[in-house]
């Protein structure tokens, strides 16, 4: 990556995470810390891996994205406007009535560029798995990415899809793990320890690589190599901050589902490194 | 009269097979293909079909992948199953997006016989009509599942849920028959009372119909094979005689008998549900358990009876 190509993809992520604080500030309600920990690695693949087209979201050859951590939204909302789907005015009428962006995204409703609705938990590693097996079926080169949480791993259907995966060999779909370690009630550890993630994984026959969620240029290389690999479908694991980039939010079991108050929107916006309403939203 | 029987989960097997022909078509299994009939399917197409193990939730998501991918997915499961373990992928995945997913609930009924309660499907109809998006049907023998599960595949681009039997029943219609999604068919006419049925009970009602006019009490027989979206207009010219029984292999909570109510509330009619009262099934031979649970065109007939006596005391 040249350093241009990385100062924009700071850029992206920085204007992501303003997107998710403002949209969630306005919405008064949401998630904002599972949120904050997937914007780098959206900033990464809708600034740089896929292949899509903003102006053609149902391009058929595109590759699709499914949040299965479908509580995180407002950071795909935010990605998606950033790159073109949508009017970014739109992301501040977030959760409210009439609004396309509704509080999980929802495909017949949603902005464009929505792939699926997801929001139950669970589900979204199963629907790419289908997807998957249609690109390949259909002898079409798009490439399926799944977003999942670590606390999301609770789910038992999630590891019946991580086996069906195997066993189909799909080396089209890619596993996003957002290991920021925190769930509502607190530390996974502590809820329900997921354990070792890439020994579980390669333990039902995928390949794994881990890298720091908040490196850019580390999350870039992670999806060349999976991109390489052959034969088995590989779980991206990536280790994360949950809230990251607005410290008071940062590893805060608290700030899964909870939206700022005005005062701690202004200080999340001046650390981000925006002034307040520099990108809109304010009221 | 000999009638000759046969499951409606062979009708589903020919049916899958009749839509074939469009290559979108790909059915998912869940180890129990050769039980459900998708493996005739399998047989012939391989590379459309995809093993996923004993996993319902699973293949459920992943028939909306496929969906998704362009694809018109089938996935069949015992309807306890297929329906109930994967409710939530059925509800969150497929019919909040609307997608063009088949789901087809094989083992229906009572009449499933000796496993017992835990693979008696008797809530499914209950448990999908109440998802928005979501079509219900319940065909009443084999000619028919065959082509409302072609016309399900092929005809309709949303969600379908479609209820199959393991036992053979009688095969009374014609393989031509004309058959409509949503469409109910007055299988015989009489004024004195409406049967709506659907599924298994539909002969079982047709045999008390004639029981009941040895008796002089003619009977419409009405075959609701599609529970959603429901036949309003049929069921309105059923209500005209001021007397309906409903009959289901299926709790009478929230079935097919509830959903006519729902219709009938507006134009209020003397209803006697017939089905599964509130309770569990059990092992017996479906013969058995049929006759325990009033599910014969005797018992259907004698309630009926009943039924239009108690009214007549009453009035």
């Amino acid at each position: 990556m040249s350093p241009r190509e990385k100062n924009n993809l700071d850029e992206l992520a920085r204007r992501i995470r303003y997107d998710i604080v403002m949209s969630v500030y306005n919405a008064g309600s949401g998630h904002p810390g599972g949120s904050l920990s997937i914007a780098d690695v959206l900033a990464v693949l809708y600034g740089e891996v896929l292949r899509h087209d903003s102006r053609n979201p149902k391009w058929p050859e595109r590759d699709r994205v499914i949040l299965s951590k479908g509580h995180a939204a407002p950071a795909l909302y935010a990605a998606l406007a950033e790159t073109g789907y949508f009017d970014r005015e739109i992301l501040w009428t977030l959760r409210k009535y009439g609004s396309p962006l509704q509080g999980h995204p929802c495909m017949l409703k949603g902005p464009p560029g929505i792939e699926m609705s997801t929001g139950s938990l669970g589900q979204g590693l199963s629907i790419a798995v289908g997807l998957s097996l249609g690109a390949r079926l259909a002898r079409a080169n798009w490439r399926t990415y799944c977003i999942i949480g670590d606390g999301e791993l609770d789910e038992g259907s999630v590891w019946e899809a991580i086996m069906a995966a195997a066993h189909h060999k799909l080396d089209n779909l890619c596993a996003i793990i957002d290991e920021n370690r925190l769930q509502i009630d607190g530390f996974c550890r502590d809820v329900m320890d997921p354990g070792d993630l890439d020994a579980r994984f390669r333990a039902f026959g995928w390949n794994t690589i881990r890298v720091n969620g908040h490196e850019l240029d580390s999350i870039r290389s992670a999806f060349d190599g999976a991109n390489e690999t052959k034969g088995k479908p590989t779980a991206v694991i990536l280790s994360t901050i949950k809230g990251k980039g607005v410290s008071f939010m940062e590893n805060r079991a608290e700030w899964h589902g909870k939206a700022p108050n005005e005062a701690q929107a202004r200080a999340a916006i001046e650390e981000i490194g925006f002034t307040w309403g520099e990108l809109g939203g304010t009221r | 009269m000999n009638i000759p029987a046969k499951p409606t989960r062979d009708g589903f097997g020919e049916g899958l097979l009749d839509a074939a022909s469009n290559p979108s078509v790909v059915a998912l299994g869940s180890d129990i293909s050769d039980s459900v009939r998708t493996k005739w399917f399998a047989d012939e197409y391989p590379e459309r079909f995809f093993s996923l193990g004993i996993a319902e939730q699973n293949a459920t998501g992943v028939a909306a992948g496929l969906s998704l991918a362009g694809f018109i997915p089938v996935v069949a499961n015992y309807g306890v199953f297929a329906s109930g373990r994967a409710f939530d992928q059925i509800r969150t995945s497929i019919c909040y997006p609307n997608l063009n997913v088949k789901i087809c609930g094989a083992h229906g009924g009572i009449s499933v016989g000796p496993d017992g309660a835990t693979h008696q499907a008797l809530c499914e109809i209950a448990l999908m009509r109440v998802l928005p998006n979501m079509t219900v049907i319940v065909p009443c023998d084999s000619n028919q599942t065959r082509v409302a599960t072609k016309s399900a595949i092929l005809d309709i681009d949303s969600p379908v849920y479609i209820r199959t039997g393991r036992e053979p029943i009688s095969l009374f219609t014609e393989p031509d028959e004309p058959f409509e999604i949503g469409v109910a068919i007055f299988r015989r006419r009489g004024g004195d009372v409406s049967i709506i049925a659907c599924g298994a009970m539909v002969y079982e009602s047709m045999c008390a119909a004639e029981l009941l006019s040895a008796k002089g009490i003619e009977a419409n027989v009405i075959d609701l094979h599609t529970i959603k979206p429901i036949d309003e207009k049929a069921i309105l010219e059923a209500a005209a005689c001021g007397a309906i029984i409903t009959v289901e292999e299926h709790q009478i909570i929230g079935g097919m008998g509830s959903a006519i109510a729902e219709v009938l509330s507006k134009h209020p009619v003397s209803i006697e549900m017939i089905g599964i009262n509130d309770r569990f099934g059990e092992s017996g031979s479906p013969e058995e358990l049929l006759e325990y649970f009033g599910l014969t065109a005797n018992a259907i007939a004698e309630r009926t009876e009943r039924f239009l006596s108690e009214r007549k005391n009453v009035g």
